[in-house]
């Protein structure tokens, strides 16, 4: 079961503005130690998809720093390996605006694969899955495309557009709707879909005479009767990264012991890039409770119900609360933090009070001198 | 191929006696140091740092660790495609297979690989000294003193003298004297373990040492009091940063300690001069609602939800709840369970211990440490002993 990864490194990036103004939705910080697209990497190299391509848009370069070679995720292969695909890739190619497209620039790299398949994430998801399992039952429902779904509760003032798949007791979707009205409990996409790599391949180069040009309109809702496209459901610990108050909420889901354990210990490893940063030190005065520090911090103050990214420093007297600071944040003496969201490389003055709300983390952009 | 202009050799050989336990199942520069760290990560960073590119690692004591650990290289980014990081254990070769009898033998065992790269000068370090230090300064005044030999000194205190190569130079710098293990010490300058010869000039020495056989084939004992006899131009070069050299237990937990503090005496925060390491795939570090944490590091992997203080906690460690863990060193992947007391311990890698175990008593300082050997399960509720010894697994 030979299968190549195709991973979405922009297409979500308009739900946290915030975030990805500098970068990719894929390398925004997550999780203490990581970044987002380390999730999608690490599940492909831990189901054995020893090549992948992440296709990019813009704003690209701090995810080509923070992939490298693919080393870390043991993507540096003599065949194969992990490739940045950008968006220029053909004297033709033009900037995406549509999935449709973004796989049409693509169209050399998977004609250059012999694999059958193709395993397609968007790095809004947070999770450690198995995807062979997922091509496993595609094979074995002879399927065109398997979307990956779980069961899920939206709320009536959720107020997104989420597609929701409709099965017949075979798990072949019968139905694929797009909606804002919830209230109900609905089989949702997960972004993660397999599909066979000629039927994909037909479907773009044949886009024009096909009339297609959205790939969940055109492939996903008109297409259930003339595709055969199964359901898989996904049951394992999961996280949709829409929105800056979910990016908080499912950060500080990670300082529950059940949910680390599911998404770090259970299935395979999530690796990482790594800087060699010294061990966290705690100093004389400094404290910690029910937080996630990573290496090369130096606390001297109070950190409660936080997630520390790498370097950050937390000065004599300052109380972080409830907050996620990302690298080399430096919180100055006696400075209180509550609720807040640093991006990289803020520094906090001495004696600053700055709070937020869960729903509505206060946020402070990179750089910035408060 | 260019020439380059310096190799190192790193002697990583050694057994560590008087390590105990840590040492019965793997090579002393592999045992685990300041939480995330082995020993051999700091000469080998050091290495990286100064722009050596080239490292022979000269193992010979159970190396299977050891040689997992470098792998590749390519932590230290020392992966080249001209040059890198090799081990290289005694091998068997047609005129019969042999251990390496002492530090100049196993150089000699190894000229081959010298000379493949055909350097103009070797540096000789050892795998049991914790430091950083940037080598090409060294190597600099090596050239311009146009040295045979240059020797990193560090003066150490009059006691600590009788345990060190100690020797005396001029104004110039040039060595007149050197003693091994002096019980009478002319002077407080101490050798470090870190040679720069020229090639040459080492290849000679080697291969006529190796014909003597009165000679027990040592750097210390026949190579430098030999050189200097002859009247070759050997130099000091004087090293102030941090140095320590951890082959005993109290000295390996002393120079753990020295990470500890709000000024450590050894600072591995400084951009300049990392020191590298290879890293698991491990959870960020959790502390729990009930920790407390003083005066202490830790780093991936580790969820505490008990007492730390003065402790250095390493990868992948647990420490339960109302247990208390102090002066104490924690080596990779322990699980220490609820109300386990721990004072003056050093816990090597994958230890067990129980709830309700107490290891230290009112007997514990620095020189009466308990020590725990690798994969060892320590029953519930048993006491160990200040001094107390259990053996690896």
């Amino acid at each position: 079961m030979k299968t190549v990864g195709i991973i979405f490194s922009n297409i979500h990036d308009k739900e946290i503005k915030e975030l990805t103004s500098n970068r990719t939705l894929a390398s925004v910080p997550y999780a203490c130690r990581y970044r987002l697209v380390d999730f999608a990497l690490s599940n492909m190299t831990n189901s054995e998809i020893t090549k992948v391509g992440i296709i990019t848009k813009s704003n690209y370069q701090s995810l080509m720093d923070h992939v490298g070679s693919g080393k870390s995720w043991d993507l540096s292969r003599k065949n194969g390996g992990v490739m940045i695909l950008p968006p220029f890739g053909n004297r033709e190619s033009k900037v995406y605006n549509s999935r449709f497209e973004a796989l049409s620039n693509a169209i050399g790299f998977l004609k250059t694969c012999n694999e059958d398949y193709v395993v397609m994430t968007d790095c809004d998801n947070v999770c450690n899955i198995d995807y062979q399992k997922v091509i496993e039952y595609h094979i074995e429902k002879h399927a065109d495309i398997t979307v990956v779904y779980r069961k899920k509760y939206l709320p009536n003032d959720d107020n997104k557009v989420r597609t929701q798949f409709i099965l017949d007791d075979d798990g072949r979707v019968i139905k694929t709707v797009i909606s804002k009205k919830h209230d109900v409990e609905v089989n949702k996409f997960s972004n993660i879909f397999v599909i066979n790599r000629l039927f994909l391949l037909n479907i773009l180069e044949n886009a024009e005479d096909l009339e297609y040009t959205s790939f969940s309109r055109d492939v996903m809702i008109k297409g259930v009767d003339m595709y055969r496209i199964y359901g898989y459901e996904f049951t394992g610990y999961y996280a949709s990264i829409d929105s800056l108050a979910n990016y908080y909420k499912h950060n500080m889901e990670l300082l529950v012991k059940e949910n680390r354990d599911a998404l770090f210990r259970e299935g395979g490893a999530i690796f990482t890039n790594v800087r060699d940063s010294a061990p966290c030190r705690f100093e004389e005065g400094g404290s910690a409770k029910n937080s996630l520090i990573a290496d090369g911090c130096v606390i001297e103050g109070e950190v409660i119900n936080s997630i520390l990214f790498r370097g950050v420093h937390v000065a004599k007297g300052a109380v972080v609360k409830d907050s996620i600071l990302m690298q080399n944040t430096e919180v100055g003496e006696g400075t209180q933090l509550n609720c807040v969201i640093a991006d990289k490389q803020v520094h906090v003055l001495k004696g600053r009070l700055l709070s937020g709300h869960p729903t509505h983390p206060y946020f402070i952009t990179k750089d910035s001198i408060v | 191929m260019k020439k380059k202009k310096c190799i190192a050799m790193l002697l990583a050989g050694g057994q560590g006696t008087r390590l105990y336990a840590l040492t019965s199942k793997i090579a002393k520069p592999a045992v685990s140091f300041g939480a995330k760290y082995r020993i051999i990560d700091f000469p080998l960073s050091n290495c990286t740092n100064s722009g050596i590119d080239t490292v022979g690692v000269l193992t010979q004591y159970e190396p299977l660790i050891l040689n997992e650990y470098i792998g590749s290289g390519k932590p230290w980014d020392l992966d080249r495609a001209y040059g890198g990081v090799y081990t290289l254990a005694p091998y068997q070769a047609k005129s019969g297979a042999q251990w390496y009898s002492g530090t100049a033998n196993a150089i000699y065992q190894n000229l081959h690989f010298i000379e493949k790269y055909d350097c103009e000068n070797v540096l000789i370090l050892s795998g049991d000294h914790i430091y950083k230090m940037d080598y090409s300064l060294m190597l600099d005044e090596h050239i311009r003193n146009d040295a045979d030999c240059t020797i990193a000194v560090i003066d150490v205190t009059m006691e600590e003298a009788t345990r060190f190569g100690i020797m005396s130079f001029d104004e110039s710098k040039r060595i007149t004297d050197f003693e091994e293990k002096p019980k009478n010490p002319k002077s407080n300058h101490a050798s470090m373990g870190v040679y720069i010869f020229k090639k040459d000039e080492l290849v000679a020495q080697l291969k006529r040492d190796e014909a003597d056989e009165k000679s027990v084939n040592d750097f210390g004992k026949n190579i430098i009091p030999y050189m200097l006899e002859k009247g070759k131009r050997m130099f000091a070069y004087s090293f102030s940063g941090y140095w320590k050299d951890v082959g005993t237990v109290t000295s390996l937990w002393e120079a753990n300690m020295d990470l500890l503090g709000n000024d450590p005496a050894i600072s591995l925060n400084a951009p300049e001069m990392k020191i590298y390491s290879r890293n698991e795939p491990l959870p960020p570090a959790y502390v729990g609602e009930s920790a407390y944490i003083n005066n202490s590091i830790y780093t991936a992997g580790c969820e505490i939800y008990g007492e730390v203080s003065n402790s250095v906690i390493s990868e992948d460690v647990y420490i339960g709840k109302n247990s208390v863990v102090t002066n104490s060193v924690i080596m990779r992947g322990t699980k220490i369970g609820d109300n386990v007391v721990i004072n003056y311990g050093m816990i090597d890698e994958n230890v067990k211990i129980e709830d309700g175990v107490v290891i230290g008593d009112e007997n514990s300082d620095k020189y009466n440490i308990a020590l725990v050997g690798r994969n060892q399960t320590i029953a519930k509720n048993s006491k160990i002993k200040s001094g107390e010894v259990i053996e690896s697994l």
